[in-house]
């Protein structure tokens, strides 16, 4: 795997991962996306970060087609994951969202046993031939969920027993179970103390290797710390993209200048 | 943080008094005097209520646990072939056992020297009318048969014996009605005494049909609990699956606009509808344009399925909306399709609120009368339907009709019938409350 590694990144950098193109999002009368284009890296950290109300989950959501659940919601523009466009008539949301796993910022564990949380997925979509794989499956996620250690004797306990970091963090094997392409997160860490945020960040850091990680955060101080890119949005428009460097230090439009020293927000 | 620096003046200069904790201030008093107030009325209202519930049950209780004893006589019958033969050829076939009947109670009499305290008809007035009908079943049994029938047989007494016993009947009344006189009961008194007539536990109130006005003490509830029973039996088997088929339409699937709006608040409103409209409808539709029989637990089962799917729908939708949308998020964002989302993790989440709901619309349906009363369900009933399906179509009786039925009749003896009952009824709804906490405790332990 290391060694593929240089040769993949060329054709990354070719492609993004994601492509957004003139995206507008509205909430019945309420524009809640304007016009935004973006492009997203494979197998790299991509932070959204602005100050509440801005959009970044609706644009999140967008992604994986989430905005679909919501009745008064509709997106327009071209949004392409590896060049298919997502909004595609043919497009069936279901199968995108195998592709795109999401997190959500509150953990959301089924209330149910720990081992069935994580198979799941794997199950409604026919990964496994057999127990024993599913088996695997399941250590193997729990593994890149960082909660291995923590969980594998108590297997068969419900995962609504765990803490709110382990829930956190079982909530991210259960989305990497069904080998997605691309990881969404919509504040994983908001509703964590600062020991269970390090791990998931430390968790995200590690992801970023198999995947494509978006994540939304309202600490600049997270975003800085995991992610390459960073996107500011602001008032539903995406104001800055660039490297999360020059973002953080070098910010060339006054209105992510203005949120980064803490001026607006 | 400031108080506790700040000297004892306030902002504006005003001297905040410093209290001591050891006293309460008025402010404390009077928030404490409401509160007291406030559980005081509470327990008020919980001591009415459980002293009203209380005298209810007393009251029945009281009124209907003899209906569940008996007096019963019992002595030796010799039934011989030639008489068997003789009595089923006849016409009126029940008058040839009564007569043998007599005979062998007359001969019962004499052996313990009582034959001569009254007449052998007002000796026979001891013994209940049905007891012709019960040598005769025993009779067709064993006709053919080689040998003749000699056992000792157990009868019901007579409904006013009963009631002498159950201290409905006394002397004094006795010489003022016309079916019972002071001498039969002084006879009885001494047949008890030699242990011809005792009291016991009587089962057949439990499965015995319906008898006529004559005959309380032969009047059961066997199909009017087989009636209630095959009905509940029909409302689960649709109600449970329309309700919650469509509640989880309607709140998962359905899109929110003016038409499921019009639905909603009908079935709010059916919810209220009066039950005996129902009746109408029932009458209207499954009997006269359907065709279905009068008086079959079916219809009545149909009935009670319109007026408890509102019950279900309301119930089920409640607990459907109950289960926090995070967990349909979580489905979904996993790439699971919406009828996934909601069978593999709302349904079971809401399951232990929709049996509940169920349970109640069947206990709401077991004790429903009016709308039987229009379908036929009056109807007097002695033999008991087939088993199902066939028997849905039979003419049946029901718990709460019957008890209706019961206290429109003239003999004091059918009152304490009809709170016996009662008694009945309210054990099957208990055991029905009963089942939906047990059943919600079940489901609900797996989180
Ligand atoms: N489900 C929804 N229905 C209607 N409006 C919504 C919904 N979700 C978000 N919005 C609106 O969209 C805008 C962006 O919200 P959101 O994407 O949640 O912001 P952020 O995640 O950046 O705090 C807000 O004005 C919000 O009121
Ligand atoms: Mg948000």
């Amino acid at each position: 795997m290391n060694d593929m590694r240089p040769v993949e990144r060329i054709v990354d950098t070719d492609k993004p991962k994601i492509a957004a193109r003139g995206c507008q999002v509205y909430y019945g009368e309420n524009h809640a996306i304007k016009d935004v284009d973006v492009d997203i890296e494979d197998k790299a950290v991509t932070a959204f970060i602005g100050p509440s109300g801005c959009g970044k989950s609706t644009f999140l959501r967008c992604l994986n087609r989430m905005n679909d659940t919501i009745d008064v919601c509709r997106v327009e523009g071209d949004i392409r994951i590896d060049d298919e466009d997502i909004y595609d008539r043919k497009v069936d949301p279901v199968q995108l969202r195998a592709k795109v796993g999401m997190v959500f910022q509150k953990p959301n564990p089924f209330p149910k046993s720990i081992y069935d949380n994580v198979a799941y997925g794997p199950r409604i979509h026919g990964l496994a031939k057999d127990k024993a794989e599913l088996d695997e499956i399941v250590e193997r996620s729990l593994r890149r969920g960082a909660i291995w250690d923590e969980v594998k004797d108590r297997l068969t306990a419900p995962g609504t027993g765990l803490s709110g970091g382990q829930q956190q963090r079982l909530c991210i094997a259960r989305a990497v179970a069904t080998e997605p392409e691309v990881l969404l997160m919509d504040e994983p860490c908001s509703a964590l103390d600062p020991i269970a945020t390090e791990q998931v960040e430390n968790l995200i850091d590690e992801l970023r290797q198999n995947y494509s990680v978006v994540i939304v955060t309202h600490s600049m101080q997270q975003a800085a710390r995991v992610s390459q890119k960073t996107a500011f949005f602001h008032l539903g428009n995406l104001v800055e993209y660039g490297e999360t460097g020059q973002i953080f230090n070098n910010p060339k439009d006054p209105r992510t200048e203005s949120y980064i020293t803490g001026r607006i927000g | 943080m400031s108080d506790a620096t700040a000297p004892a003046t306030g902002p504006a200069g005003v001297r905040v008094k410093k209290m001591s904790l050891l006293e309460q201030d008025d402010r404390t008093k009077r928030r404490n005097a409401a509160e007291k107030r406030f559980q005081f009325y509470g327990l008020t209202a919980i001591t009415v209520g459980v002293l009203a519930l209380a005298m209810l049950l007393i009251s029945i209780l009281s009124n209907g646990l003899s209906a569940f004893s008996q007096s019963f006589v019992t002595f030796e019958v010799t039934l011989t072939q030639e008489q068997i033969a003789d009595a089923e050829a006849s016409v009126v076939k029940t008058s040839k056992y009564s007569a043998i009947i007599k005979d062998n109670f007359q001969t019962a009499l004499a052996a313990q020297g009582l034959a001569d305290q009254v007449s052998v008809d007002d000796a026979m007035g001891l013994i209940s009318k049905e007891a012709a009908a019960q040598l005769r079943n025993v009779a067709t049994a064993r006709m053919g048969d080689d040998e003749d029938v000699s056992r000792s047989f157990t009868f019901l007494t007579n409904g006013r014996i009963d009631g002498y016993y159950k201290g409905r009947v006394t002397m004094e009344t006795a010489a003022r009605d016309s079916n019972i006189s002071p001498e039969q009961l002084q006879l009885a008194d001494q047949l008890r005494e030699a242990g011809l007539i005792e009291k016991r536990f009587n089962w057949g109130f439990m499965t015995m049909p319906d008898a006529s006005g004559q005959r309380p003490e032969a009047a059961g509830l066997g199909v009017a609990i087989l009636g209630s029973l095959y009905m509940m039996l029909v409302v689960l088997c649709l109600a449970l699956p329309i309700g919650v088929a469509a509640s989880i339409y309607l709140e998962e699937f359905a899109p929110k606009n003016w038409l499921t709006d019009i639905i909603e608040v009908n079935i709010s409103n059916l919810a209220a509808v009066p039950s005996i409209v129902f009746g109408i409808l029932g009458l209207a539709i499954f009997i006269n344009f359907a065709g279905l029989p009068q008086s079959a637990p079916i219809v009545g089962g149909l009935v009670l399925t319109l007026m408890t799917l509102p019950t279900i729908i309301i119930a089920t939708r409640a607990s459907l909306k109950s289960v926090p949308p995070s967990i349909r998020s979580a489905a979904l964002g996993l790439g699971a399709s919406k009828m996934q989302s909601v069978f593999h993790h709302v349904l079971p989440l809401a399951a232990p609120g929709i049996l509940t709901g169920t349970i109640i619309g069947l206990a709401q349906a077991l004790g429903e009368t009016a709308p039987l009363l229009l379908i036929g369900m009056v109807a007097f009933v002695r033999e008991y339907p087939a088993g199902p399906p066939e028997g849905l179509f039979d003419p049946a009786s029901a718990l709460p009709v019957q008890v209706y039925n019961w206290t429109q009749r003239s003999d004091p003896a059918f009152f304490e019938r009809a709170s016996g009952a009662i008694i009945i009824l309210l054990i099957f709804l208990l055991f029905m409350n009963a089942l939906a906490i047990f059943l919600r405790r079940r489901f609900e332990r797996r989180w």
